[in-house]
């Protein structure tokens, strides 16, 4: 399929079913209307209460919140990733000591967390970003833990026939190829990052996208609830797409087979 | 050989190499080996699959230790990794991260030489195994061809006094193969280093040997043969095996390894129905 027409095609999708909606919220059939509006609202009141937040400016510090607690949940949880993961992939006794508990806190549902969380930390952005740091921390460990222990003994190898000492083995060898694994799952982890933040608003908070449903919902306005959803996709798409830009620039070495991934 | 005043670039005394297996088993892959390899020298070593060639090869590059013997490269005893040595790997061994000339340039770099004389050197380098074009290049982008005249580029710009090849151009196809061993014998013939060449292919070991050292079938492998090549140089790989005394001598060493390559098959197959 062409672009033109794949592009096409997606749109097409994407009329049909507002025009579904549209059709069953607001027309009877057999005298009963399937899609009480009370429960589904109807997309020509949802399109309305979007440009309404985009028109009065009230959206934008909502999602500039949402926005600024995925960042520093990308980012410190990152942080956090890489230098446990290396510490651990380079001590593997270390390891083994907290393998179980590694475990056992990677189980846990974070939802949980989130109390905890709002009572030690309040509710501003800081207990968003520390759920949304529980769960990227764990992608990124896993990754560069794996990145670490699976270079191929040949490159080591031939790191170390030309010369290379420990350190510069870590610099040239271990480091990207730890770094190369990371960034193979940064469409995950910066997923995890944007649903921390949501659902720790969502849970109890004074602004962020997350809030504005939860808000929505506590009044039973299903249009703004609904709102809320189509911002919050377009806000995820919008970062995915540049996280896509990332990766390519990133990631220029790989086969392009092994981009696919995430 | 005779012995010369110049010390031996590479001389295994006795080495055996074993490897724990499974428990307390222990797996001797070669005992007693005795080898040398003169400066300027270039020897191959044939044997059949799995006896240990590579093996051998590990422990002239200071890889592996072995468990009884002396290693000594221009007479000093070999501890941690061979500095005089270059190594190139039979599987892919480039920096997948790295572009072609980085990946040749690395070997100055780590060596504490700056970045742009060393990229400069390194593109010389590349367009001596006939890469110029291709610096900017990643490994992946790269044919398997390509890929090893990037690993001798980058073995080579570091000057070893002794080339280590561990079945080099092995997952290469046939005509790949020729070209890149005449890449490989111009290359040499421009400074003379030690050589010590891992193949399972006669042919290719007398084509570009002055001497062939075969080894028997593993386990406890050990040198059972060692010729010289008395071949001409300059030499041409594909002309070379038209020559009578290349036919006699293949002929004379086969006799030989025909059999070891017998009971390595056996062997081989014997050990994949057990495992």
């Amino acid at each position: 399929m062409s672009r033109p027409m794949l592009l096409l095609s997606q749109l097409l999708v994407a009329v049909v079913a507002l025009a579904l909606w549209q059709f069953f919220a607001t027309v009877p059939v057999f005298g009963k209307i399937l899609l009480p509006p009370f429960f589904f609202s109807n997309p020509v009141d949802v399109g309305s209460q979007i440009v309404k937040w985009f028109s009065s400016g009230v959206i934008w510090k909502h999602l500039i919140i949402t926005l600024w607690e995925s960042i520093l949940a990308f980012v410190i949880g990152s942080i956090g990733g890489v230098l446990v993961g290396f510490w651990f992939a380079r001590q593997p006794r270390v390891a083994a000591v907290f393998d179980p508990y590694v475990k056992m806190v990677n189980a846990l549902p974070r939802v949980v967390l989130a109390p905890i969380f709002t009572l030690w930390l309040g509710l501003g952005i800081w207990s968003k970003v520390a759920l949304g740091v529980t769960l990227v921390f764990f992608i990124v460990f896993f990754n560069v833990y794996q990145g670490v222990k699976e270079v191929s003994n040949t490159v080591l190898d031939n790191g170390r026939m030309l010369g290379m000492n420990e350190r510069q083995l870590m610099r040239h060898v271990y480091w990207p190829s730890a770094l190369s694994w990371m960034f193979s799952s940064l469409h995950t982890s910066v997923g995890f990052a944007v649903v921390g933040a949501v659902v720790g608003e969502y849970l109890g908070s004074a602004a962020g996208l997350g809030y504005l449903i939860q808000q929505a919902e506590g009044v039973f306005d299903v249009a703004g609830v609904f709102a809320g959803m189509f911002v919050l996709s377009a806000f995820v798409i919008l970062i995915d797409m540049g996280v896509t830009l990332v990766e390519r620039r990133l990631l220029v070495w790989r086969p392009a087979a092994a981009e696919g991934r995430g | 050989m005779a012995d010369t005043a110049q010390p031996m670039a590479v001389a295994l005394d006795s080495a055996t190499v074993a490897f724990r297996v499974a428990g307390d088993r222990v797996y001797t892959a070669v005992e007693k080996a005795n080898l040398s390899v003169a400066h300027g020298e270039f020897v191959a070593i044939v044997g059949p699959t799995g006896c240990g060639k590579s093996t051998l090869l590990n422990v002239a590059a200071g890889l592996l230790k072995p468990a009884a013997g002396s290693v000594k490269i221009f007479d000093q005893p070999l501890t941690g990794s061979n500095r005089d040595a270059g190594y190139l790997f039979q599987a892919d061994a480039l920096f997948p991260w790295k572009t072609a000339i980085d990946n040749v340039a690395i070997g100055l770099e780590i060596k504490g030489a700056p970045r742009e004389q060393a990229l400069q050197r390194a593109h010389g380098w590349l367009t001596s195994v006939g890469l110029g074009a291709f610096a900017n290049r990643y490994p992946h982008m790269l044919s398997g061809g390509q890929r090893k005249r990037v690993g001798l580029a980058q073995v080579l710009i570091r000057d070893p006094k002794i080339l280590l090849m561990d079945e080099p151009f092995g997952p290469l196809d046939a005509q790949t193969r020729q070209i890149m061993g005449n890449l490989l014998l111009e290359l040499w013939n421009a400074d003379r280093k030690a050589v010590l060449f891992v193949t399972h292919d006669l042919e290719e070991a007398i084509a570009l040997a002055d001497r062939v050292v075969i080894m028997s079938a593993g386990p406890s492998a050990r040198i059972i043969g060692d010729w010289r090549v008395k071949l001409p140089r300059p030499r041409d790989i594909s002309e070379v095996r038209m020559e009578k005394d290349f036919h006699e001598l293949h002929r004379e060493i086969w006799g030989v390894l025909k059999d070891e390559v017998m009971k390595g098959y056996v062997q081989s197959t014997q050990a994949v129905g057990a495992g």
